[in-house]
């Protein structure tokens, strides 16, 4: 048992009835009954919902009234509410990290809905081990560090670029890198942008003239960030440009490298004259079409929702549809088809194009994914041949040109990116935001951000959205001046024991070891700020001279011998 | 909801209106009414004793009507702020009724039955407007029969029919059994009084009511006033015990419901309603089915719909999953009619096209996925505000400057400019903070202002 049983180790115990999520499941009152006889528990109390502002009220009325010197919840997970409890202790004059959470909901009511008593036996196991290392927390204090006011953008795009401008006409230096030779993404290679038909050239030129003349904006075309060390608020950026290559410091970093067009070799019949990607029609549109073309099969889902890319790449139907009705401006009397599975005009706009677009005798036919179409050369044109999946019927359709809705593809170079700036990417090798639903713009690792089509494909309404958006979210560390960190982190505890093998240094996954000649000799040093406290190196550590703050070996025997004693 | 609440730098005003909108971008002063809620806000700990205590049950609309609260009530209960509000239109107190319960359960004196509305004038450089949308009213589709078929719900009221703290605690009930359970629970109320006034009669006769009766008919007692009264009684008691037992029986063989079919596009992409595409409401539909089978693994689930677009971020790969795991079939089709099968199960009559068939089958709930409309108060809000809205009433917008609207200062997000799902709305969010913060930095140049 643990020894810390001092005088002042007052444990109130609050047990969330989560409406009936855990409430519904679990015995409650025997919960609460057996809460009360553990060692050091001055208080328990039951709420219906404890991170209500009536249960918040009742912990601090727990805290000041009945002198509680540790607090212990037992409800859901700690990755949504552990903040708001530690936060509310510290109103109430108690140490943040005197706080305890327990997860009785997800570990317990949710996977054992069909078991009350197992559950409950569970929860009360939980409860014991939670309130046996309660007993042994040690106050932390909060690491704080400057942040350098100066943003990176990595990406030239139109995302990228409203994200440059917006932190730029905040007040903030902006280095933006562009890999291309110039600004503008791919934009560059459209024609008219839908659904309002404005000219993709003017449009960028006027963004990139604003983006050059700024006084706050280094712009860097051709160029390419080969290094990022260091951590949010402190970044050591290198930046291989044309000239030589430069070491920046940065606060912040944005990415907003965007996506490519997946090219369809060898898929119906691909040649890139007669059957063109939507990206290469683009092109075409622009110089105008031969006007001797009066048949045009456009083909959706090129190379998507199979196996091989599975997801919807959101934006080709959309672009298919407006490239459609661009062919019937430049030649009124031309037949355009569109076979789809879906036809993805999702929203206001969109559908609002789809609609005009019938109008004007653009003609839809809907195939079955199990018997595609095929594309076959005839003469001097090609022959598309579909299943018509609502007529029932094999269509032959004649063609002197066929578009492929291709999708948009993660960056070749999105994996090294990944690495560079240790941030993960998806299944389809788009970057993976911290939460798909709540935070769309930020990464796990905090410090970088996230916006446009690396993210997932987007048109340009949500790509200069998602930039504002990224701006928004930069601009929180840069507005402050400075980071405050938990500090629930790895910490040296025993020096004399370190050997400075560097073991824990190569398998940190946020770069936040070094080694240092000390007076005592190689010495491991953690970069607070950048410590995640994942605790990968105090497991690694043979001689145990690492350990997590307020995850100390000590806490954690307590909490297996909590575990053992009765089981 | 709670990091807003407890925000240093927000002051959370709920349960207010805008009322007038002066000045421009950097300056604007804004009349906010705050509506009496007949509840101190400083005082209230929001713990829910006056509506434990509250006599006064009404229809809960948080939970779409599927459940009840009493007349002073929190809108849900992890609402921020959790101040309790009096419904005026159903507190007896504020009825002219003698009450006033809650004001003496509450400890902390927060009852205030003579609060006024306050009236507040607010100095901001900018305004953003995330007034949200508003659900489809399903009940203008006749063919549809949303208001007479108790199994046809919207996917807002199934959304909360499935959520664990809902009114069914997360059990797909048929709102028609509900119903049903809602009225044994009357007549056993009445049961339960009836029998009380029984037992009063059989200890003053020390006769069972059942044997008294038999006689009573036979001409026993026949001019005896009070056992008049008694038999009287009883034969009310008989005329309600009958119907609840018959009602018993029926709900014994209730079951959840365990074919679903969800229907796309109530009201969007519709001519009659609304032509444009809602946007989530694909995807919602494919997570109440994911949802509804992780509940009950019998569940099947047919999402009838032109196209289904799962656009986002792992959609696509989800509405495979529903289909693979989850025992949902897409039928590519529109549905035609909605019409009362046996036992309140709704019939679905639709074509499948891809079959080029009209068809019928049966389910025991529909849940129509209603089209997301104009929040109710768009048009005043903004005439007050100066803004444009589109021929839908969103806000407009334009594609390359996503969130301003035609008033340099003011600034939109969410549904409010246009159908969108949850991580746009919240990216939008970010893009609408970005260009308000833009304007108050101007401004500080500009004018050396302070925050
Ligand atoms: C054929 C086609 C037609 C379209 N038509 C329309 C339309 O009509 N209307 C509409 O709204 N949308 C349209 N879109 C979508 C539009 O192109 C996107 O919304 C937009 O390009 C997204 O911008 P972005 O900045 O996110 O990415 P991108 O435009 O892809 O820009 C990314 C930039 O990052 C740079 N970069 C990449 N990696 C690195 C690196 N490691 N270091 C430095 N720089 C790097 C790239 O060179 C590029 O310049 C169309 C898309 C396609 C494919
Ligand atoms: C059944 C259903 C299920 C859904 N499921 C999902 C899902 O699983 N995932 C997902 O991503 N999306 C889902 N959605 C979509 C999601 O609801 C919206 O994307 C999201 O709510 C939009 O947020 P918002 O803030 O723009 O609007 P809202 O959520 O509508 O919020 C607007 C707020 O403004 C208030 N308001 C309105 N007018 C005024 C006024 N004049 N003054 C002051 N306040 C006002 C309203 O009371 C409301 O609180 C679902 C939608 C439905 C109908
Ligand atoms: S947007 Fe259209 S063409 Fe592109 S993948 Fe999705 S359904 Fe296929």
């Amino acid at each position: 048992m643990p020894e810390n049983r001092d005088n002042d180790v007052r444990i109130g115990v609050f047990i969330c009835h989560c409406g009936s999520n855990i409430a519904g499941y679990l015995e409650m009152e025997t919960l609460a009954e057996y809460t009360e006889t553990l060692p050091n528990v001055t208080f328990v109390q039951r709420n219906l919902y404890t991170c209500s502002e009536g249960g918040i009220n009742e912990i601090k009325k727990a805290i000041k009234e009945q002198n509680v010197t540790r607090v212990v919840v037992a409800s859901c997970t700690p990755r949504t509410h552990g903040p708001l409890f530690m936060s509310s202790c510290g109103e109430a004059g108690l140490h943040p990290y005197l706080f305890e959470m327990v997860n009785i909901r997800d570990q317990c009511s949710w996977v054992h809905m069909q078991l009350k008593e197992d559950g409950t036996t569970k929860a009360k196991d939980l409860i014991r081990m939670g309130v046996a290392k309660a007993a042994l927390l040690e106050p932390q204090e909060p690491i704080m560090s400057d942040v350098q006011l100066r943003a990176l953008v990595i990406g030239g795009g139109i995302a990228g670029m409203t994200a440059t401008l917006a932190l730029a006409n905040r007040g903030y230096e902006v280095v933006l890198v562009e890999k291309q030779e110039a600004l503008g993404g791919m934009l560059n290679r459209l024609n008219k942008l839908g659904p309002v038909m404005t000219d993709a050239s003017g449009f960028i030129e006027g963004i990139t003239e604003k983006i050059t003349q700024h006084p706050k904006i280094t712009a860097f075309t051709n160029s390419q960030v080969t290094e990022v060390q260091g951590f949010i608020g402190k970044y050591k950026v290198d930046i291989e440009t044309e000239s030589k290559t430069r070491n920046i410091d940065i606060g912040v970093i944005i990415v907003a490298t965007g996506g490519r067009v997946f090219v369809p070799d060898g898929l119906y019949g691909y040649d890139g004259k007669k059957v063109v990607t939507q990206l290469e029609m683009e092109q075409l549109l622009k110089k105008g079409l031969d006007s001797n073309i009066k048949n045009v099969v456009m083909i959706q889902c090129a190379g998507s929702r199979n196996e091989e890319r599975p997801y919807c790449s959101r934006i080709c139907c959309q672009t298919a549809v407006k490239n459609a009705m661009l062919i019937k401006e430049q030649i009124p009397d031309a037949r355009v088809s569109i076979l789809y599975r879906d036809m993805q005009m999702y929203g206001v706009e969109n559908e609002e194009m789809f609609r005009d677009s019938k109008a004007k005798g653009i003609r839809y036919m809907n195939y079955d994914p199990e018997k595609p179409p095929e594309v076959k050369p005839v003469a001097k044109s090609v022959q598309v041949s579909v299943y018509h999946s609502l007529l029932g019927q094999e269509l032959t359709l004649p063609a002197d040109l066929v578009v492929l809705s291709t999708p948009v593809v993660a960056q070749e170079d999105a994996v090294a990116t990944s690495h560079l700036l240790r941030i993960p990417v998806d299944e389809n090798g788009f970057f993976l935001e911290g939460h798909v639903k709540l935070k769309p713009l930020d990464f796990a690792t905090d410090g970088v951000y996230l916006c446009g089509s690396a993210r997932f494909p987007a048109n340009i309404r949500e790509a200069v959205a998602q930039g504002l958006g990224a701006a928004s979210r930069a601009s929180i560390p840069l507005s402050k001046g400075s980071v405050v960190v938990e500090p629930i982190i790895s910490v040296l505890t025993n020096e004399e024991a370190c050997r400075g093998c560097g073991l824990c240094v190569a398998l940190c996954p946020y770069s936040a070891l070094e080694i240092q000649n000390t007076e005592k000799g190689r010495k491991v040093h953690v970069i607070d700020v950048a410590c995640k406290g994942c605790g990968v190196c105090a497991a690694t550590c043979y001689q145990h001279a690492l350990s997590i703050n307020s995850f100390t070996d000590q806490q954690l025997e307590a909490q297996i011998d909590a575990f053992l004693e009765v089981s | 909801m709670l990091d807003v609440g407890r925000h240093p730098n927000i002051s959370l005003m709920a349960y207010s209106e805008i009322e007038k909108v002066e000045g421009h971008e950097g300056n604007f002063t804004v009349t906010v009414r705050r509506k009496k809620r007949y509840v101190d806000e400083a005082k209230c700990t929001g713990c829910g004793a006056c509506a434990e205590k509250c006599p006064t049950s009404v229809p809960d609309a948080f939970n779409t009507g599927l459940g009840t609260r009493k007349a002073i009530y929190s809108y849900f209960a992890q609402g921020i702020p959790s101040t309790h509000t009096i419904d005026p239109d159903f507190c007896r107190q504020l009825n002219g009724k003698k009450c006033g319960i809650c004001q003496k359960t509450c400890q902390a004196d927060a009852i205030d039955f003579d609060q006024e509305d306050k009236i507040v004038e607010l100095d901001v450089a900018g305004i953003i407007i995330a007034a949200g949308y508003d659900v489809f009213d399903p009940s203008q589709i006749p063919e549809y029969r949303y208001s007479e078929l108790p199994n046809v719900l919207t996917a807002l009221e199934f959304e909360r029919l499935l959520s664990a703290s809902g009114p069914t605690d997360g059990h797909l009930d048929l709102p028609s059994d509900r119903a049903v359970e809602a009225e044994i629970k009357a007549l056993e109320k009445k049961i339960g009084k009836s029998k009380r006034m029984l037992e009063k009669f059989e200890k003053k006769f020390d006769e069972s009511s059942k044997q008294f009766y038999e006689k009573y008919n036979k001409g026993d007692y026949s001019d005896d006033k009070d056992r008049k009264k008694w038999a009287d009684k009883y034969a009310e008691y008989l005329a309600i015990m009958e119907p609840l037992e018959d009602l018993k029986k029926k709900a014994e063989s209730f079951t959840t419901a365990k074919r679903l079919a969800f229907i796309q596009c109530v009201g969007s992409r519709d001519f009659r309603f609304y032509p444009f595409c809602s946007g989530y409401c694909c995807m919602h539909s494919i997570k109440e089915a994911i949802i509804a089978h992780e509940h009950e693994n019998e569940t099947t689930s047919r999402i009838f719909g032109m196209d289904i677009r799962a656009i986002g971020k792992g959609f696509e790969e989800y509405k495979i999953r529903g289909g693979n795991n989850s025992n949902i079939t897409y039928v590519r089709g529109r549905v035609g009619e909605i019409s009362q099968g046996p036992n309140n199960n709704p019939v679905v009559t639709y074509e499948d096209t891809h079959e080029r068939l009209v068809k019928s089958q049966e389910f025991d709930m529909v849940i129509l996925a209603t089209a997301c409309v104009p929040t109710i108060g768009i048009i005043e809000l903004a005439k007050i505000l100066g803004v444009e809205l589109d021929k839908y009433n969103f806000i407009k917008t334009s594609p390359f400057s996503p969130v301003d609207t035609n008033v340099p200062g003011i600034f939109a997000c969410g549904c409010a400019g246009a159908p969108m799902d949850v991580p746009e709305s919240v990216a939008q969010a970010s893009s609408a903070a970005e260009r308000a913060a833009e304007i108050a930095i101007q401004l500080r140049q500009v004018q050396n202002v302070q925050f």
